[in-house]
């Protein structure tokens, strides 16, 4: 019998080889603080996208209004570091308050998943549009934290290590659980949902497993983003630009793949800050770009197909050889 | 024990009387078939039974279990698969990850534990794997593992969705129309491959067909169905001569 | 309570542009289960179609306010109607048969485009329509009735009557209708389907571009952003009345305008107002969806 390798895989000991340089490039000095910041966003963008594709590629839903969920995060994460906790304490408590940030979305994850159950399609793009609406339009009510005008005093704990540790994480918890029974679970229901619940998959704890994933992660993204920015407001977290934007980095890099979504948010980001002198003109390219990749190349670059390094050893099947040998067993049926 | 009890199971779309009092018990091991005009209900009574509708009225126990209520992966799960009218297999995924995805409710690890990759993780997805080779192997679909599943000849594509309901541990085996599309040569060759299963995994089997030399061949007993009705139920012979089969066939007047 | 029945007329003129825009959603669902998420925007360019078209019209070429309101009202509908049928060729049409998910996203896409291209040649800055109803204030009961209301609410009232008379009674209407049913058998029943959904598009288009004129007449002050917010709106209106559902649309409409209208009377502050709409469109999603007058679907296995 096969047995998988025990080991972790080369590439994700290659990647967190490069942590302490994160760490160590900045206090140097050897990184300019506009680059640090690229990068930053870079690193967002990847925990956004991951997820997003979580329930959009991978799952074939209709999620449109992700960024609601970062700033679920985002909000409570400034809140907690604002009002609630020590300041002094900022930099320890931080991963605390981004799982904190990261839990609160995913409770919302788990309201929106909800209704799908029953809806799919069209039907559950507007809720998750309402949903996106709903969470701007109520943040905009509580006075408390600003409404409109916004929140902020928020320290900045976020910094290029932290970024890249997270989406780290991020990157192996998401490509656990797709090559895991919950992943294949996922994909048959993009596949064939009916079919699926046919041979045991249980529907409903997929949905909700994908969406209250994506949605945790988009959390941590906004409380990482909080904390960078030290500034955040409702209209940071609508459905344009920032839903539109991890929309785009998701059909971008490709449906279905993890490698894809990294690919994607780089590009995006990188360009969309190459593009800044076009100034308002940029957001005039962004949804032209999804308009065009909707018509010419919908799966995108890396559509449905994986990066090697991300993929489990036990997932590539070397082909037998010579196994030709038809056992007495099963007659031809065709 | 009868293995599977239906008992007056009766269903309406709105207005429309999809079926009527259907009734019928299956013991362990055999083979019973279902047939009747297009439009009789045959296939709705095989979503009755998996859940994919709930029935107006009447009882479902499987193997004691009352079927009525639970949701179709839970139905699944207890012992009862089914295959399609028109072939749905999950088409851009690997023939291999067609049959691990029906192994869904034998795996017992939570989510924590696949994120985290334990050994018991680990152990589990081994076994799986090698079950589902195992079983591709069995039905001469080995080579085609690592092929997405549209690529398949039809023929084969049958057989798959087949090996995809018996990953499930099944012991009713729900067939809808296996025949469909074949010719007769390749049908004699289904009947003695369906014969080979029911042995080889000890299953019960209850199978729509239209096709009467299929049906004729294989099933111990027939049931015949016309607007949602039962007409008739009994052995081949006595069902090839019954007037009310073949009127419903044919048209009145036709008989004799 | 006088009050409340001036509120009420204000709903009503407020419900009669909704009416007017969602009526093309609506009908865009119908057939083509495409949710046109684009319309408001289209909506949005109608307006500013409308400011050129009358500002050109009164102080370019002297015509009286009447007579511009007429032609305004012409123009708008025609160019909105070719800008809508533009956006089905180039954007829906080569995603005819692609999953859904493309089709709803790229419609997304194509919204927000519109605001941003108009944005970034026109500037952000508020327009300001040009008034070209008399206004005559009419006293009945106690109520005041502006012209202008009376005007709205008489204009969407006829196209929506024109629109349920084409749809229900003619040949094109039928054939609409026929396409909504079943895509693929239609042509097969010499229905030119392609023909067809431009028309649907158009005709939509169209009677929005009127709306946008009319919104122009109560609320003057129009700028870039304004689409997504009514867009919304008569969107939210479409899903309560039922989408696909032409009275449908029209109950949802007012519906809608009462919830604008009556929100800040009911709740303390009028940024309740979307918190109401989106939760209404929520609940609906999740519990009727519906509609109000459509018909709940069972699926096939």
């Amino acid at each position: 019998m096969h047995k998988t390798s025990r080991k972790p895989q080369l590439i994700w000991w290659v990647l967190l080889a490069f942590l302490p340089v994160t760490v160590v490039l900045p206090e140097l000095g050897l990184i300019n603080p506009y680059l640090q910041q690229v990068f930053m966003y870079v690193g967002i963008n990847i925990i956004l996208t991951v997820g997003l594709n979580l329930v959009n590629g991978y799952m074939g839903e209709f999620s449109v209004g992700h960024a609601g969920f970062m700033g679920v995060g985002a909000y409570v994460s400034a809140i907690l570091t604002v009002w609630v906790l020590p300041r002094q304490y900022g930099p320890f408590l931080f991963p605390f308050v981004l799982v904190a940030g990261g839990l609160a979305a995913a409770l919302a994850g788990l309201v929106v998943a909800i209704p799908s159950f029953r809806t799919r399609g069209d039907y559950l793009a507007i809720v998750t549009l309402a949903f996106n609406m709903i969470v701007k339009s109520a943040i905009e009510n509580i006075e408390a934290v600003g409404g409109p005008r916004g929140f902020m005093g928020m320290d900045k704990l976020t910094n290029m290590a932290w970024v890249y540790a997270w989406t780290l994480l991020t990157l192996y918890c998401v490509r656990n659980f797709v090559y895991s029974r919950y992943g294949r679970g996922v994909l048959s229901i993009r596949e064939d949902e009916v079919a699926a619940e046919l041979v045991t998959v249980n529907t409903r704890q997929c949905k909700v497993l994908a969406f209250v994933i994506a949605a945790f992660f988009a959390g941590v993204a906004g409380g990482l983003f909080a904390h960078l920015l030290q500034f955040i407001n409702p209209r940071s977290f609508a459905l344009f630009p920032k839903s539109t934007e991890i929309l785009v980095m998701v059909y971008l890099g490709g449906i279905g793949s993890i490698g894809g979504s990294v690919l994607g948010a780089t590009i995006f980001t990188v360009v969309l800050e190459l593009l800044r002198p076009l100034g308002v003109w940029r957001w005039v390219v962004v949804p032209l770009t999804l308009v065009l990749l909707m018509i010419f190349r919908p799966t995108g670059i890396m559509g449905l197909r994986e990066w090697r390094p991300f993929i489990p050893p036990g997932e590539l099947l070397r082909p037998a050889p010579g196994r030709q040998e038809v056992k007495a067993g099963a007659p031809a049926a065709d | 024990m009868p293995l599977l009890q239906i008992e007056g199971l009766t269903h309406y779309f709105g207005g429309l009387r999809a079926v009527y009092d259907f009734n019928l018990e299956l013991e362990p091991g055999e083979l019973v078939g279902i047939i009747g005009p297009n439009g009789a209900g045959k296939t709705t009574i095989f979503n009755l039974i998996t859940g994919v509708y709930v029935p107006t009225r009447g009882k479902i126990v499987f193997d004691g279990t009352n079927l009525v209520g639970l949701p179709s992966h839970r139905i699944a799960s207890l012992g009862v698969a089914r295959t399609f009218q028109t072939i749905r297999l999950f088409r851009d995924l690997t023939v291999l990850d067609n049959v691990r995805i029906a192994h869904y409710s034998q795996l017992r690890y939570g989510v924590a534990s696949a994120i985290a990759r334990t050994r018991a993780f680990l152990a589990e997805e081994d076994r799986v794997r090698e079950r589902s080779l195992e079983l591709l192997r069995m039905l001469n679909l080995e080579r085609y593992a690592s092929l997405p599943a549209r690529a398949l000849p039809y023929g084969e594509q049958r057989r798959l969705e087949i090996a995809r309901a018996l990953a499930c541990r099944p012991r009713l085996l729900l067939l809808d129309e296996p025949a469909a599309g074949m010719n007769p040569g390749e049908a004699a060759r289904l009947m003695e491959f369906i014969q080979w299963v029911r042995r080889e995994f000890s299953l019960t089997i209850l199978l729509i067909e239209h096709q009467m030399r299929v049906v004729m061949g294989l099933c111990e007993r027939i049931m015949v169905l016309d607007f949602g009705e039962t007409i008739a139920h009994g052995p081949p012979e006595e069902i090839r001569r019954h007037p009310r089969v073949l009127e419903a066939y044919l048209g009145r007047g036709t008989a004799l | 309570m006088v009050h409340i029945l001036q509120q009420v007329l204000n709903a009503l003129q407020l419900g009669s542009v909704y009416a007017l825009i969602c009526l093309g959603y609506t009908m865009v669902y119908g057939v083509l289960r495409l949710i046109n998420f684009a319309h408001g925007d289209v909506f949005m360019v109608a307006c500013y179609i409308g400011f050129f078209a009358t500002t050109y019209f009164l102080t370019r070429g002297h015509l009286a306010p009447t007579t511009t309101f007429v032609l305004g009202m012409m123009l708008a509908m025609m160019l909105t109607a070719l800008l809508a049928v533009l956006i089905e060729r180039v954007a829906y049409r080569p995603l005819r048969n692609a999953p859904r998910v493309s089709a709803v996203i790229t419609a997304l896409g194509v919204g927000i485009f519109l605001e941003n291209f108009t944005l970034a040649t026109l500037g952000p800055e508020p327009r300001h329509m040009p008034a070209l109803v008399p206004v005559v204030n009419y006293h009945v009961g106690g109520v005041v009735i502006s012209s202008v209301q009376v005007v709205t609410i008489a204009v969407a009232v006829l196209l929506m009557l024109l629109l349920d008379t084409t749809v229900m009674k003619t040949m094109t209407g039928m054939a609409m209708r026929a396409v909504s049913f079943d895509r693929t058998v239609a042509p097969l029943l010499g229905v030119p389907v392609n023909r067809i959904i431009s028309i649907t598009f158009a005709l939509g288009a169209a009677v929005a571009g009127a709306g946008g004129i009319l919104y122009g007449q109560a609320y003057p002050i129009i700028d870039p952003y304004m689409g997504i917010r009514i867009g919304w709106w008569a969107f939210i209106a479409a899903v309560v009345g039922g989408i696909g559902n032409i009275r449908g649309a029209m109950i949802g409409s007012f519906i809608l305008g009462f919830i604008e209208i009556f929100t800040p009377v009911v709740l303390p502050s009028s940024t309740y107002r979307d918190f109401v709409a989106f939760s209404l469109l929520l609940l609906f999603l999740v519990f009727r969806p519906t509609g109000i007058l459509g018909q709940p679907a069972t699926k096939k296995v």
